[in-house]
């Protein structure tokens, strides 16, 4: 059985045992994402293994997704190569309670392609306390991961076109005006936690299929 | 944390994680979820959406070597950066505008005060500083603005805005915002095109105060 560091970063207990390719389990038996363990992995251990296993996997879907938003190949890479090494630097700052993987992943992403294009700093929120309703453990790691992976399913059962649009969105090439009205993105009335937001969100997206 | 009342359009925090908006707007978005739980909870949810289509991203061949240099340059110490930290009224988006210091207000007349923080083609931010019973003089907007209350609060035909809260102001929104009895109102304001006065006086004068 592995045991994994559930407190919130910088971990002081180590994590044991967690090579790549490992499956981290927890006490109901369920595992966290490959994404989430590599992760914990190099913020709690430094562990280069994990990010070369981590680079193999996300270099080049990061390119892929950054030259969906018109980026050239040469680009594309300056920006994998500042993302991947800005994951490495702030690993200490990964939280799976708040964020999952890719979500954690894609917001790096997102930030440092506007900070190289526009050379600009995009400003960014302040950290609030912790949420005192909600007392970190496994399960709440597993939940998010769980909506993710639903919600994964869902953009993959989606028509190309709706999926063009939602992707456009997300790579930022529509402003706020146009994704609300031309995408009829969801989440207007999220008044919740991510948990609940997610799952409003795949619902949304099945009513969009 | 305040009683916020008044919160960011979806649409626009899923523009912000996407990074579409123009700086001046991402500059409050970016204040207003330093204050916001249920923003920073949609704007997660947004980031989960597009964590899921990266994941889902069709793969793109890497040039060789690629892997080999970034690996050869994880531990070179970084470009320090400066961090800035939310201080006193002003969260940390805010400081980051200020580069760490203190705001520099030039009076606009009637006790108003301004200091402008950012222009740029996307548009400009400024902080306002409004006294108590004092009106921002009427206006009519060209395009989009955003005004988020720091301190204090101020009060229109559309109703309160307090601590955290953020009101969206468009074309159609003809409004007299006036700071309510207490501390001086302190709003985070940022347009993507120059206020119009409807008093012809201020019209003159906007000009020479880049309202």
């Amino acid at each position: 059985m592995v045991t994994v560091n559930l407190d919130k970063p910088p971990g002081r207990k180590a994590l044991h045992g967690v090579s790549p390719g490992a499956t981290a389990a927890v006490s109901n038996g369920k595992a966290f994402s490959q994404l989430t363990i590599w992760l914990l992995a190099i913020r709690d251990q430094r562990d280069r293994a994990a990010f070369g296993a981590l680079f193999d996997h996300l270099a080049p879907r990061l390119k892929g997704f950054v030259m969906r938003s018109g980026a050239s190949s040469a680009l594309a890479e300056e920006i994998v190569q500042d993302v991947m090494l800005t994951i490495w630097r702030k690993a200490s700052q990964f939280d799976p309670h708040k964020a999952q993987a890719s979500a954690w992943i894609y917001q790096i992403a997102r930030n440092r392609h506007i900070d190289i294009v526009r050379k600009e700093h995009r400003p960014v929120p302040d950290e609030l306390s912790a949420d005192p309703g909600l007392e970190p453990d496994a399960s709440q790691i597993l939940g998010l991961e769980q909506e993710a992976e639903q919600l994964k399913l869902a953009i993959q059962q989606l028509q190309p076109d709706q999926k063009e649009m939602i992707e456009k969105a997300y790579i930022g090439q529509l402003t706020h005006q146009e994704i609300s009205s031309q995408t009829g993105l969801p989440l207007g009335t999220v008044k919740s936690r991510i948990r609940l937001g997610l799952g409003r969100l795949r619902k949304e997206l099945k009513g969009l299929r | 944390m305040p009683a916020i009342t008044h919160h960011i359009p979806d649409a626009m925090i899923a523009a912000y994680a996407a990074g579409s908006l123009p700086h001046a707007f991402a500059m409050v978005v970016a204040s207003h979820l330093s204050y916001c739980r249920d923003c920073q909870a949609a704007l997660g949810a947004h980031q989960s959406a597009g964590g899921a289509l990266l994941e889902a991203a069709h793969s793109e061949e890497l040039s060789p070597g690629m892997k080999a240099s970034v690996m050869a340059i994880l531990d070179k110490p970084p470009t320090p950066e400066p961090v800035y930290d939310a201080k006193g009224i002003y969260p940390g988006p805010v400081m980051q505008a200020l580069k760490g210091g203190a705001p520099r207000w030039r009076t606009l007349g009637m006790g108003v005060k301004q200091n402008i923080l950012y222009e740029g083609d996307g548009g400009s931010a400024r902080l306002l500083y409004i006294p108590a019973g004092q009106a921002v003089p009427d206006h009519t907007h060209n395009g989009l603005e955003l005004t988020l209350v720091l301190q204090g609060s101020f009060s229109d035909e559309t109703g309160r805005f307090g601590v955290g809260d953020v009101e969206i102001g468009d074309e159609d929104l003809e409004h007299t915002p006036v700071a309510d009895a207490g501390d001086p109102c302190i709003c985070l304001a940022a347009t993507d095109a120059p206020l119009r006065f409807s008093a012809l006086m201020p019209r003159l004068l906007q000009p020479l105060f880049r309202i």
